[in-house]
């Protein structure tokens, strides 16, 4: 039993990094009905980002993250208007999903250019420490890493609700055309939407770099585990993300700590091909003609 | 198809099967036969992703089965390394296309992104299975099979008919299908499920059976490479960039048309293993295939074949009516003399 509860707590903290990075991901189609293939390099990315900037300038990778953001979000802006933007026939949306698989693999080309294939971590001092609370571990890093997650995830929360820009984006959401007929402008929505989903990967990277070792391919981890948790959300569903994130990563680490880590990733897709044989719209997503 | 069309596929077949005979160098040969096994993968497909619609970025996972069962039976069974493997691919692609129909019923599901999604986690739990479960797969270090006994002289030539062959069954089989009712099936379901699916179209069956069919023939493919390669690990057997050919070919080529995929493969194979000669380094070689991807996918998003069939048919009105139709839409929804008549989706070429 013992086991099984540090699993679940683990689980939680670890649920928490991954909802922030679904996040990104779900509302990048919510607003532009793209599935972002790049979500898992971008994420990639910015932990090597945080990685170049610990180890050439010292900078901790936690207070790097307001740089890194700002990096992360220019860089999805310029993917989105380079790459997604002249994009216009019907069948957009499947070419989108090749298009961003192809901005992935450049990435990873990119990446693997710049810092090798070999892995790369972040070791600060408080990587390997942790609080013990009643015989049970918690981890410093993942702390941190989920605190700053609920963080991120409520300043977006404040951003889609209580900003005009949030009213844009939402009312592009439920109903592209609607919005543009009442002024939304949703070549710049789509921008910075894009932008924002790519920020959300700045601190997801920062903290992953602290928690696990990565190189260039990584994100192909990333995204699968990424794109299970989005489905099982419901594509679009921003609230559904974050509770899948955190159903999908505690059952993972309780397979870890129970049965075999080797298996944990797993988890992931046995809980995927359920939900799509029970309701395969996802847990909060609505049914759309022509979607699912 | 035409006489014409079916003269052009016989021509097709002739050359293939005589290029050989030529006396070309190891190395030409060598880049022929990649280029026939795309040309098959992407073919293969193009059933699914092309003419149902359906974007599956998982087939490098059947292709990585189609490998590994290759390389097994070899390890279990009293093989005689020679032509005697070649035997076994049919059963390679009939076992994939067993495991095939599962994973189609339930993937199928769900539609276009949610299936890409669905599809390509597939791909990544086919790789996880082949790292871990080391005790059947060699895991990480890999499966060896033994060399081929052929003669150095004609090393390629088996691997080169077998990778022909299954080239031209997944040629024929599209053929077959664009021919028949399957065809249109598969178009409606293409155009507006929910609206086949009301009008009586067996939909679930006829998904499923061609998904089925696809990842046979690329199992098939993989079982020769396998043989061919003679060592197999999983980055390597279920490598996304497989999947990713195949899909950019078909693009490339033009998806739902007969001869869009082997053009395709024709065309970006030798681009491929060219700038993996050139750049040697596997960083470059990514950064310069995706840049490729992204260019094909901006300029010519609908592929080579469409467009120029479009163009051929507009001149054709022209020439028939006097008056041109700029507009390739209204040129789509049928002219004068071919109203009210579905146009077949690039059927004939």
């Amino acid at each position: 039993v013992h086991a099984l509860v540090q699993g679940v707590i683990l689980g939680i903290l670890t649920g928490g990094v991954y909802a922030l990075m679904a996040s990104g991901q779900t509302l990048i189609f919510g607003i532009m009905k793209v599935v972002n293939l790049a979500q898992g390099a971008l994420v990639i990315f910015a932990a090597y980002l945080a990685y170049a900037l610990f180890t050439s300038f010292g900078v901790d990778p936690l207070l790097a993250i307001p740089i890194t953001t700002l990096a992360m979000f220019g860089l999805g802006v310029l993917i989105q208007v380079a790459f997604l933007r002249p994009l216009k026939r019907e069948d957009a949306s499947q070419l989108s999903l090749l298009v961003t698989f192809a901005v992935a693999l450049l990435l990873e080309g990119v990446m693997s250019a710049v810092w090798k294939t070999d892995y790369r971590s972040i070791n600060t001092g408080y990587a390997n420490s942790s609080w013990a609370v009643l015989d049970f571990q918690f981890p410093i890093v993942r702390v941190i890493a989920f605190v700053l997650s609920l963080l991120a995830l409520g300043l977006l929360f404040l951003l889609l609700n209580r900003t005009k820009f949030g009213r844009a984006v939402r009312a592009t959401v439920q109903n592209p055309m609607s919005a543009q007929l009442l002024g939304v402008e949703s070549k710049r929505v789509a921008a910075l939407g894009f932008g924002i989903g790519a920020a959300t990967a700045a601190a997801a990277g920062s903290v992953y770099g602290l928690l696990y070792p990565f190189n260039s391919g990584s994100h192909y981890d990333l995204i699968s585990e990424l794109l299970s948790i989005v489905v099982l959300g419901g594509l679009g569903s921003v609230g559904g993300a974050v509770i899948a994130a955190l159903i999908v990563s505690t059952s993972a680490a309780v397979v870890a700590t129970t049965i075999s880590p080797v298996w944990s990733s797993f988890t992931f897709f046995v809980i995927l091909i359920l939900v799509l044989v029970i309701r395969p719209q996802g847990l909060f997503g609505t049914v759309e003609r022509g979607a699912i | 198809m035409t006489r014409f069309g079916l003269a052009r596929g016989g021509m097709f077949a002739v050359v293939l099967v005589s290029l050989p005979l030529f006396g070309l160098q190891h190395w030409v040969l060598n880049l022929l036969i990649f280029t026939l096994m795309y040309a098959g993968l992407s073919s293969a497909w193009n059933l699914v992703g092309g003419f149902a619609g359906y974007p599956s970025l998982g087939h490098a996972a059947f292709f990585g089965f189609g490998a590994y069962f290759v390389a097994l039976w070899f390890q279990h069974h009293q093989v005689t390394s020679g032509y005697e493997p070649f035997l076994l691919l049919p059963l390679a692609g009939l076992a994939a296309a067993l495991v095939g129909v599962p994973f189609a019923y339930v993937s199928m599901r769900t539609r276009a992104d949610v299936f890409a999604i669905v599809t390509i986690t597939l791909l990544f739990v086919a790789q996880t299975l082949a790292y871990n479960l080391s005790s059947l797969t060699g895991g990480a270090q890999g499966v060896a099979l033994p060399i081929a006994p052929f003669a150095l002289r004609r090393y390629e030539w088996p691997f080169y008919y077998a990778m022909l062959g299954v080239l031209l069954l997944s040629l024929l089989i599209t053929f077959a299908t664009i021919r028949s009712k399957v065809g249109l099936s598969l178009d409606s379901i293409a155009a507006d499920e929910d609206k086949a699916l009301g009008v009586g179209v067996h939909v679930q069956g006829v998904k499923v059976t061609t998904f089925a069919v696809s990842v046979g023939l690329v199992a098939m493919a993989g079982g020769v490479w396998a043989y061919y390669q003679t060592f197999i690990y999983p980055g390597f057997a279920i490598d996304p960039l497989i999947t990713i050919g195949m899909v950019l070919m078909t693009f490339l080529g033009g998806r739902a048309t007969l001869w869009g995929p082997v053009l395709g493969a024709f065309i970006l194979v030798p681009v491929q293993q060219y700038l993996a000669y050139q750049l040697g380094a596997n960083q470059l070689y990514l950064i310069a295939y995706a840049v490729v991807f992204l260019l094909i996918m901006l300029l010519m998003p609908r592929g080579i074949l469409p467009t120029i069939h479009d163009r051929m048919r507009r001149r054709r009105q022209i020439q028939q009516t006097g008056t041109g139709d700029p507009s390739p839409d209204l040129a789509l929804a049928g002219g004068p003399g071919s109203q009210g008549v579905p146009v077949p989706k690039g059927g004939d070429l």
